[in-house]
């Protein structure tokens, strides 16, 4: 799917914001809405990407980053902030900042119905962990959004999160099996 | 049950420790840090249970120049299990996690942990892919280990069997905040700290 995509493909946007606001790790446990900017990360010297086993060591990956000097972000798919709520505790009791981009499943088109209980819930589990999250529909609204949310979360010491819709990413296609 | 002293292992472990940075896993790991003292580079967690090893991992990168050692108990690392195969893919230099397993929640009545029906944290950690990872059972071998902390250019992994005594507590700080700010400042500069 990546390979029809345009080069202003909202990933491009995201990664050149992660350069422009030295976000200088970036930690995923991988979805295929974010295939491209993973890959951008990845082919970034500046960047260093961590493969997590499980969401929430990206939030206590984050956090110790903090501490050091440098800045993270946190990517994963809706069904990952189910596993992170504990763990959300860790920056907010500290008063650190955390930048979450979460690709939506469970909502627009979704084929798979085990996505559809945390795909609903994402939101206010988020909030309830005391997340600030953003919502993104449309694809020129993407780069302002995450622009905003890194400012929020490292200027202001905010934990944030920009949901991308499933309407955005683009419903997975299980008979073409590609993402 | 058998098994070295909890405290006067670290105290052995921390001595002369210089400029390391040390997090410790919440529980008597915590306390016991905090029974050795109160440095600026310690950042003792009160929480988030399975986050000490990832949290050690984020200072690591961050900082390259510095060693970062974790200090942990069985059951925080148990929770935390993927992290060691999140770590060895990454294979920081500076990285130390040392398990002070007494195969018990100490915290919550002295339940058994799995390493107390053979779960082995060492041939865990050795499956994920870190090399230099020993199991210590004898006070001998603990200057080894801290000879290691300080010179060993790769990630270190080792378990300390000790024995499960209820010791007093002795309380680090328990504001989050506060002991974020405190390490940053103390790598940053108390300028530099302020901002992110």
């Amino acid at each position: 799917m990546s390979d029809s995509l345009p080069n202003t493909h909202w990933s491009d946007g995201v990664h050149a914001l992660f350069r422009a606001h030295r976000i200088n790790i970036v930690s995923f446990v991988p979805d295929g809405g974010m295939k491209r900017l993973l890959e951008l990360c990845e082919r970034d010297a500046a960047i260093h990407t961590v493969t997590l086993t499980t969401e929430q060591e990206g939030i206590a990956l984050a956090a110790g980053a903090f501490l050091g000097g440098t800045r993270a972000a946190v990517l994963m798919q809706s069904s990952g902030v189910g596993n992170c709520v504990n763990m959300l505790s860790l920056p907010r009791v500290c008063n650190m900042p955390l930048l979450l981009l979460v690709t939506m499943r469970g909502e627009w088109g979704e084929f798979n119905p085990w996505q559809v209980p945390m795909g609903s819930g994402t939101q206010v589990v988020l909030e309830a962990s005391g997340v600030i999250t953003y919502r993104v529909q449309t694809p020129q609204d993407v780069v302002p959004t995450v622009d905003a949310a890194i400012e929020f979360a490292f200027a202001s010491r905010q934990r944030v999160a920009v949901l991308l819709a499933q309407k955005l990413i683009g419903a997975k296609n299980f008979v073409r099996g590609d993402q | 049950m058998n098994g070295l002293s909890r405290r006067a292992a670290l105290a052995e472990i921390l001595r002369e420790r210089n400029d390391l940075i040390v997090v410790a896993g919440l529980g008597s790991p915590a306390y016991d840090l905090a029974s050795i003292g109160n440095e600026n580079l310690d950042f003792p967690m009160w929480g988030a249970m399975g986050g000490a090893a990832m949290v050690g991992l984020g200072i690591a990168l961050a900082q390259p120049q510095r060693r970062v050692l974790v200090i942990t108990g069985d059951g925080e690392m148990l929770m935390g299990i993927g992290s060691l195969a999140t770590i060895a893919v990454q294979r920081p230099r500076n990285l130390r996690l040392v398990v002070m397993d007494n195969q018990q929640f100490g915290e919550t009545g002295h339940q058994r942990t799995h390493t107390a029906f053979g779960t082995d944290l060492v041939a865990v950690a050795r499956g994920c892919g870190i090399v230099h990872a020993r199991s210590i059972f004898d006070a001998n071998d603990l200057a080894d280990l801290r000879r290691d902390i300080h010179a060993l250019d790769d990630t270190l992994f080792a378990v300390v069997n000790i024995s499960a005594q209820e010791l007093p507590r002795v309380l680090p700080p328990r504001d989050g905040a506060y002991l974020a700010q405190r390490m940053r400042a103390a790598l940053l500069g108390e300028a530099d700290a302020l901002e992110t």
